[in-house]
Parts: structure tokens; sequence; C-alpha cells
């Protein structure tokens, strides 16, 4: 192993763990403000960079098809409950016009002639959406329930909507172009253009949380609901508004880090669960609440992912799981379970 | 009853399972009013207000600002104006006090009164100590800080009636008749107050009427300075001759 090798092995690894540490911080997020260890968030990885590819090659994206699905379920769901129906215009906008607005609009046009930034909005717009309807649906009746009920549901959403990625997918696995083709030269290091785009969006994508969470009245609502949920209550700051934001948000984070993943590796439509796993392993660094230390578990996992794949191939998701082993006995040395006053 | 209750409570039961914690409370708040509810521990004081709130549920009428909640929901009571000051503060620990104070406001500025800031330099005029700590982390305060703290958070909602659970508990005397000498200059701003007390000297000294909470129901009630004189109320919560309380609760 030469100089060249192993810096061809670090750019790897810093980009994957680039976009690790964006599913990392999404899950972080999730966990604090409303306890969901969120199994799906590779799911939405998978449909991001699916419907992506669709959108490629011309076809018209399913993905659409579920997201109508999903918005007549959250309506029904909505009509069912007494604080739903308090809200049912809102509701019908949301769950019923907007898919199908978007599923006419995209019938329209024609989809293999679009600008790539067109392409990104569009994965965006059908994608996204699917996050809150998912928190009413499946999390939020259950809102208050102990941590391990909502782990359990979480991974009946994230087999279920395995199956449904299979069902409008199919089994085959595609990739999408990157968004550039550029390549810089470094010395006798090749650098790809693809490869600083995924560091500068994450880049841009981590500033960006950070100024909505420390600058913004709804980040800090967001916070405010993870230190204390009781008390964010009394403001008036509903657990169903900041669950429905953080679904939104992580929903955001998990499309766009498929679109940055397409690129580089094939997805199929259980993509998503190995990646999000990775993603699981540094937010488990960062002790599910740090997220410095999430994002930095994150660019560990892709180092020691892409060092591993050059010693020891077919263990190299062995290596990263294992990580976990000895991260854990660390932290549950070193940590002390202190009851925190309120 | 008459058209100026802020609140009006008809007949309200809680119940932990099977367990009946408060049964067919009523009570009334008038505007601009303090209204006291005294009791020993476990009487049902905090289950009361946490059931008015909406926190817990509960069976009975709740009448607020003219209009009645079948189910009180925590989320709308706040819109409608009513805001409590938990036991236990329930403050934001990890976050400076003066993102502590801007939540507060926060169902405010949704429903489209960006005002806070003006509301801000009033609660610091009431609490000068706030301002001074404006950057501070919330949990490095003082127990006292703290009370003010959440008092302040609070009115940063500009509520029609404030809810105090135990605004003296487990603070210095000296810090205690700051509180109440706050919450007599907030009647004196024309805030609505619901206030839950052990401390019932201090609490009938201040209070306009008050309600006696015994095992989940209501035993006495009166124009404060009636209670105060009253022998049961002086045997059981004030106690006789403790001329040192007395001076500290004024």
């Amino acid at each position: 192993m030469d100089a060249e090798i192993i810096a061809m092995l670090g750019q790897d690894g810093v980009t994957n763990g680039a976009i690790y540490a964006l599913l990392a911080l999404a899950l972080v997020l999730v966990f604090a403000v409303t306890r969901v260890i969120f199994i799906p968030q590779g799911e939405f990885l998978a449909w991001g960079a699916l419907t992506m590819a669709a959108l490629e090659s011309g076809h018209f994206p399913a993905t659409v098809w579920l997201l109508v699905g999903c918005g007549v379920l959250t309506l029904a769901v909505d009509g069912f409950s007494a604080t739903g129906r308090r809200s049912i215009g809102r509701s019908l906008l949301w769950n019923l016009a907007y898919p199908l607005a978007l599923a006419g609009l995209l019938w329209g046009l024609s989809l293999a002639e679009l600008p790539t930034a067109a392409r990104v909005l569009i994965a965006l717009a059908i994608v996204v959406p699917m996050g809150p309807m998912l928190y009413r649906v499946a999390f939020q009746p259950v809102a208050e329930a102990p941590v391990l009920v909502l782990l359990i549901i979480s991974v009946a959403v994230h087999l279920a909507m395995v199956g449904l990625g299979l069902l409008i997918f199919g089994p085959e696995g595609s990739r999408t172009q990157p968004f550039s083709e550029a390549q810089f030269e470094l010395g006798s290091l090749m650098i790809g253009g693809h490869t600083l785009v995924v560091l500068a969006a994450s880049v841009v994508l981590i500033v960006a949380l950070y100024l909505f969470f420390d600058r913004t009245l709804y980040g800090k609502a967001l916070r405010a609901t993870a230190i204390n949920r009781n008390g964010a209550r009394l403001m008036g700051i509903s657990p169903a508004l900041a669950g429905r934001l953080t679904f939104f948000l992580a929903a955001v984070i998990g499309v766009l880090s498929g679109l940055l993943v397409a690129p580089i590796t094939t997805i199929y439509y259980d993509s998503g669960f190995l990646i999000g796993l990775k993603g699981f392993v540094a937010a488990i660094i960062g002790g599910l609440a740090s997220y410095p230390l999430a994002a930095g578990g994150a660019i560990l996992v892709g180092l020691l992912e892409s060092f591993s794949s050059f010693w020891a191939s077919a263990f190299k998701d062995v290596i990263v799981f294992t990580l976990i082993i000895p991260v854990l006995m660390w932290r549950s040395l070193t940590s002390h379970h202190v009851e925190e006053e309120e | 009853m008459s058209n100026n209750n802020v609140l009006e409570v008809k007949n309200l039961s809680v119940a932990y399972g099977k367990v009946e914690a408060v049964s067919g409370v009523s009570l009334a708040v008038g505007e601009g009013k303090i209204v006291t509810v005294i009791g020993p521990n476990g009487a049902g004081k905090t289950t009361t207000l946490s059931a008015i709130m909406g926190l817990l549920p509960s069976r009975g009428e709740v009448a607020f600002d003219g209009s009645i909640e079948q189910v009180p929901e925590v989320e709308r009571m706040v819109v409608r104006g009513m805001n409590l000051v938990p036991e236990k503060r329930e403050l934001f620990g990890s976050m400076s006090i003066e993102d502590n104070l801007l939540l507060g406001a926060f169902q405010r500025h949704r429903s489209g009164k960006r005002d806070h800031l003006e509301t801000m330099e009033e609660v610091y005029t009431l609490f000068p100590r706030l301002k001074e700590r404006r950057l501070q982390q919330a949990g490095t305060m003082s127990g006292g800080e703290r009370q003010m703290l959440a008092v302040g958070r609070a009115l940063m909602a500009r509520p029609k009636l404030l809810m105090l659970d135990e605004p003296s508990l487990g603070l210095a005397p000296l810090i205690v008749r700051e509180i109440f000498r706050i919450i007599a200059e907030l009647r004196r701003r024309g805030v609505s107050i619901l206030l839950v007390e052990q401390n019932a000297r201090a609490a009938l000294q201040v209070a306009d009427y008050a309600y006696v909470l015994e095992n989940g129901g209501i035993k006495m009630h009166g124009e404060a300075s009636t209670l105060r004189d009253d022998p049961r109320v002086i045997e059981s919560y004030l106690g006789l001759g403790s001329k040192h309380q007395e001076l500290l609760s004024t």
C-alpha cells in the first residue's frame, strides 16, 4: 500500500462518511425530538435515489402513487380523530389536493428533458411529504408510548416500506448521473467532481441545520421539545407539530443523501437499510445525542469501511458494524447515569 | 354566575386509574383577581391545575374566557391565553435564558402576533436579574432565579390567566417574599392569577379570594381576608403567633 492508494481510499471514505454523517444527524434529531429510533431513514434515501433514476430515464416516477396513497391514509386518520377533524381543511389540502396536483403536473411534463435541478426538486417534492405523513399515521397516535414500542413500530414501517419499494421499483438497481463529471488533479490524486459536490452539499446542509436550530423560533422549539417535552407543551409547542416537522427534516435529509449517493453506488429497493445502519453506527458513537460526535463518527465509519474493503473486502460490513461493540463498551464505562433535574 | 369570571370550573373530577384524586371541585377566578387554592400535601392541588390546563384527563366543565372546553387540550388552552407555571418549572435547561423566554411567546408568534421583543423588555423590567444573565444557560441558575424565569417565560405569552403551582416551593424566605411581591405586581398589571400554595400565610396575604382543598374536595372558600381570620384555617394552616413568618410574608 502506497501513499496514492491511501489518499484514494481516504477520499472514498470521507465521501461516504459525509453521507453517513447526514443520515446520522437525521437519526439523532428524530430520536431527540420524538424518541423514535428511525430505522426507515434509509428507505427515504433509496426512494429518493430511485425516484431520481426514474426521472432521468424519463419514466413516470411510481413514488407519486405512493404519495397519493399515503395522503389518502393520512386524511383518513385525520378524519377519524377529534383533533384531526378540527383542521380537516388543511389536511385535505396537503394530503389530497397536493399529491393529486403533483401527479397531474408530472403527467403533463416531458420528464426526460428536464434539467438536473428541476429533477432534484421534483424528487424532493414527491418523497419528502411522505415523512410528516408517516409520522401522522404511524407515530403520532402513540407518541407517548415507551421507546421500545416506538422502535417496534419503526421496524414495522421499515419492512412495509421495503416491500412497497420492491413492488414499485422492482428488483433491479439503478445508478444516476453524477452532478459533475469534472476531474481535478491534486498531485498524484484524482478528485472527482462529484466527490466535491457531496462534500460541499453535506457541509452546506449541516451548516443550514445548525442555523435552523440556533437562530429560528421553530428550530428552537424543536430543541426545546427534545430537552423537555412537558415544558414545551406548556409553551403550546405540540408534540405532534414537533414530530411532523422533525420527520419532514429527516425526509429532506434522507432524499438529499439518496441523490448524493446514487451516482457513487448502485441503489436497489433495499439498499437504504444497510446505508442507514451505517449512519446509525455513527449516531451511536454520538450516543444518539451529540450532533458533532455523530458527524465525526460518520467520517470514521466511512474511512473504516473504505480501508477494510481494501484489505478484507468480504468483511467490510462486519468490520464496520463490529465497531459498535467497543464504542458501546467505552460509552457504558465512561458515562454515568445522572437523573437530570428539570 | 357573573360574566367577568375568566375561569369557571364546575364539578371537576380527576381519577388516576380507579383512585379519584379530585372529586367535584368547583371554583372561579374573577378578572384581574388573585385566587388561591391552599391545602396540605396530597390534597389534589396540582392535579386540579393540571386538569384545568388539559394535562390530565378529567370530567366536569371548564369554562375559560367565556367558552366551555369539553376536553381541555394544552396547546389550545395556551392559544386561548391560559398559562401554567408548573411546580417543577420545566425549564429548557441547556438553552439560554433569552431562548427560554422567546419560546414562551411561541404560540403567540405562531398566531401572527410578533410583539415578543416588547414583551421581553417588560419581563426584563419585572425581573432585572434575568436581563443581566440573559445569555446564561437556564440550568445553571439558582432556585429563585429559575422560578423567576419560569414566571417570566409564562408572561411572554401575555396570558389572560396565569396559574402558578407552588411558586414558593424550596425557595429561601427572602426570595419567597420577592416572588409574592411580583405576584401582587402582576395583578396591578391586570393579569388574573390562580395560585396554588402550601405557604398559606403568604398566599392569603396576597390573594383576593381563597379555596381550601382537602382530600380532593373543597372544604371552605371565601374572601381571603375572611379566611385569614377563620379559626379553623388558623389552626390547620397558619399556626399561632409565628410573628417571624408573618414578617417574611408581607
